[in-house]
């Protein structure tokens, strides 16, 4: 039976990594008592906390941690008319704490989400170990069989070519769950009781030219490689779709990674994951995404991106006319999203033109 | 959710390369016993065959091989290849494969592994090749598929291989090995996972099981370096075997599994005096996966040996002028099909 980590200060490291060049984003709509837990691992960073839901309640971030708080009159400020392609009530709103942040990586994290412990009890840093697998190479091109080669105690494998030992450069690592797994509504009620118990001792980078469910649970990326393709779509309130958000940019990243020959890790870190919704709720958020994902996954396994889509942004826009063009025929909500993914796009690099280096933004 | 499978749908094959083969019998016999065994003596390995009593099992050395397929053909099955042989004349649908220096491992609570279950659980469970599920195998106990994993592709397809790993030697090449000559791998991965379609991946053969009714004449003893030896570490057999078994799954709509089960290996060899043979190996690799990565074999190829002939004439056409030693291959991989066609599927029996 999975358990959360209570001894987490003793856990904490000597030093923290990339203290200066990672924000941690979190989405909330309830409270951050969380935090409480995650404190020394998370203390050394800035955080950027995006409330959802009504803008006129208070959400009290515990004692001593340095962060900046948008609500949606923030959100409606800061972006205009743009503020259209920002999802309200549904966790997708995080996706603002990406475009307003300043540094190089992201980790993003859910309130219900606590340290979790490894086989011996000791209490996980997830945060270590996300930044110890972007700062290493991946591997798309040729699978390891002993996984990543990069990690303590492994490498590559008899047969493994030598000219692909190299890697490239990582921009997605995408861990996960203990406790309650990431499951979708039919199964959840048809596994009411099933808990993710099993601790995989393992990273991998997820081969060229395949896709996968990403979840943004327990994610962390760098923002400079992929940001502007982390869109996390329209969900929610006004919407007739939720909990396809992580997909979403999931399936977007994936082909775009490909395609600029970077790198996604999936597997350690492990947290865990303590609150299952209401499967009931989650199947009329998701019940048109089931459907809806038979015409999805065949349009992002066939997307192909010319060649002159060499940054990230280029590839997004053409990806948003293929979205327009190809998926419109399925509901006129891709239509929509289409259109919002250019909004983000423009909304992305007015906040964030090249060439300047600004200090963490203030809220209020 | 798997099909059930009898223990006499499977047979077990050990190449020996090694004469005494009491301890590892021994050692496995908790495990083995229950199984009928094919063991293929290396032709070149001079000394006899020690092994001990209460097996079910058939023994095939160089004589046995050279009535079979003849004195110049029984060339192929020299060394690691001599377990090929075993897989050509045996009967039964799948077939659980190990090197000689192996020995069951223990699971991260101290339990023996037993790896021939595990490696029967892979193959008769659905493999899930088209898109990545990221709990890994949704077929295994307590794991599903995730959220966002398309309701299509949920059964899955028939997985035709299952690749093992190796604690303690793990298969590194003699390079990796010399300058990490105290690496050992301990670490024990709980997870098993479907190798996705159109990924290659280097398929060793020291811990393997598939199923010999779909892919069994796409494994093959084709590939032998000039300086091939008796260790691993000077060998490509069994990559080049395992880059055909993979593109010829991706063709046929079948899944391959890699992961779980681990066997022990015995420490064996040094790295260093094997470097001088590896380099052929290494440079090898670099003109055959570029080759592999754009192979497409058309759609009137559906069967295995279909398959394997097509890859030969494709061996031919885009490496043959590369080195000679793949125009040699090429040949090599039609006679196996005619090899596989007319031994590989009549009745056969070893001699006293």
């Amino acid at each position: 039976m999975a358990e959360p980590a209570t001894a987490t200060e003793a856990a904490a490291p000597a030093v923290a990594l990339l203290k200066d060049e990672l924000d941690i984003v979190i989405p909330t709509i309830r409270n951050l008592d969380f935090l409480e837990m995650w404190r020394p691992f998370f203390q050394p960073y800035h955080l950027i906390i995006v409330q959802d839901g009504d803008p006129t309640k208070t959400i009290k971030v515990p004692e001593g941690f340095d962060y900046e708080l948008y609500n949606r009159n923030d959100i409606n400020r800061i972006l205009g008319p743009k503020a259209s392609c920002i999802s309200f009530k549904d966790s997708a709103c995080r996706c603002f704490g990406y475009m307003v942040s300043k540094k190089k990586y992201i980790y993003t994290i859910d309130d219900d989400c606590f340290v979790a412990k490894d086989p011996s009890g000791k209490a996980i840093n997830a945060l270590e170990q996300h930044i110890k697998n972007l700062l290493s190479p991946s591997t798309p091109f040729f699978f390891n069989t002993l996984y990543d080669p990069f990690r303590e105690g492994a490498d590559f494998v008899r047969g493994y070519p030598f000219s692909l030992r190299e890697g490239v450069s990582t921009a997605v690592s995408h861990g996960l769950w203990l406790n309650i797994p990431d499951y979708d509504a039919p199964t959840q009620l048809v596994k009411p009781l099933e808990r993710n118990t099993r601790y995989v001792d393992a990273v991998m980078t997820i081969p060229k030219g395949t896709l996968f469910p990403m979840c943004g649970m327990n994610l962390a990326f760098d923002r400079q490689l992929i940001g502007p393709a982390m869109y996390f779509g329209l969900m929610g309130d006004g919407q007739p779709i939720g909990r396809y958000d992580d997909m979403w940019a999931g399936w977007c990243i994936k082909v775009i990674c490909d395609h600029l020959g970077l790198g996604v890790k999936t597997g350690l870190p492990y947290i865990y994951h303590s609150k299952a919704s209401n499967p009931f709720v989650n199947l009329r958020k998701e019940y048109k995404g089931i459907y809806w994902q038979e015409e999805i996954i065949p349009f992002f396994q066939q997307a192909v991106l010319p060649k002159d889509c060499t940054s990230v942004q280029k590839c997004y826009i053409e990806l948003a006319k293929q979205v327009k063009e190809k998926l419109s025929k399925v509901d006129p909500y891709f239509d929509k999203l289409a259109d919002a993914m250019v909004t983000w796009i423009e909304a992305w690099d007015e906040l964030n033109p090249t060439g300047a280096a600004v200090p963490n933004g203030k809220a209020k | 959710m798997s099909i059930p499978i009898k223990d006499d749908e499977i047979d077990i094959v050990i190449g020996a390369l090694h004469s005494d083969l009491t301890t590892f019998m021994n050692a496995w016999r908790p495990i083995f016993s229950r199984f009928h065994l094919i063991i293929v003596k290396d032709p070149d390995l001079k000394e006899e065959l020690r092994i001990p009593e209460g097996f079910n099992l058939d023994v095939y050395k160089k004589p046995d091989i050279d009535h079979l397929v003849g004195t110049s053909t029984s060339i192929i099955f020299s060394g690691y290849s001599c377990r090929y042989f075993g897989y050509l004349v045996s009967r039964k649908k799948h077939i659980v494969s190990v090197d000689d220096d192996c020995l069951p491992a223990k699971d991260n609570k101290g339990f023996l592994v037993d790896a021939v279950a595990q490696h029967i659980t892979n193959l008769t469970t659905p493999a899930t090749p088209f898109f990545f599920n990221t709990l890994y195998d949704p077929f295994t106990e307590g794991a599903d598929f995730v959220r966002g994993y398309p309701f299509s592709l949920r059964s899955g397809v028939t997985c035709a291989l299952s690749c093992g790993l190796w604690h303690n030697l793990a298969d590194y090449d003699a390079p990796t090995q010399a300058l990490k000559p105290e690496e050992r791998n301990s670490r024990y991965v709980d997870a098993v996972l479907t190798v996705p379609a159109r990924t290659l991946m280097p398929i060793s053969g020291i811990n393997v099981a598939f199923n010999r009714d779909a892919v069994g004449p796409a494994l093959l003893p084709c590939l032998r370096l000039a300086g091939e030896g008796k260790f691993r570490w000077e060998t490509m057999e069994d990559i080049w075997s395992g880059m055909c078994v993979k593109v010829i799954c991706d063709h046929l709509g079948l899944g391959v599994k890699t992961g779980l089960p681990y066997v022990w290996r015995n420490d064996r060899g040094d790295a260093i005096a094997s470097l001088r043979k590896e380099w052929e190996g290494v440079k090898m690799m670099e003109d055959v996966v570029p080759f592999f990565q754009s192979l497409r074999l058309p759609p009137e190829a559906t069967t295995a040996e279909d398959c394997v002939v097509e890859v030969a004439n494709a061996v031919k056409e885009k490496l043959g002028a590369k080195d000679p030693m793949f125009a040699r291959t090429a040949k090599a991989l039609l006679d196996w099909v005619k090899l596989w066609k007319s031994v590989g599927v009549s009745s056969y029996s070893p001699g006293a």
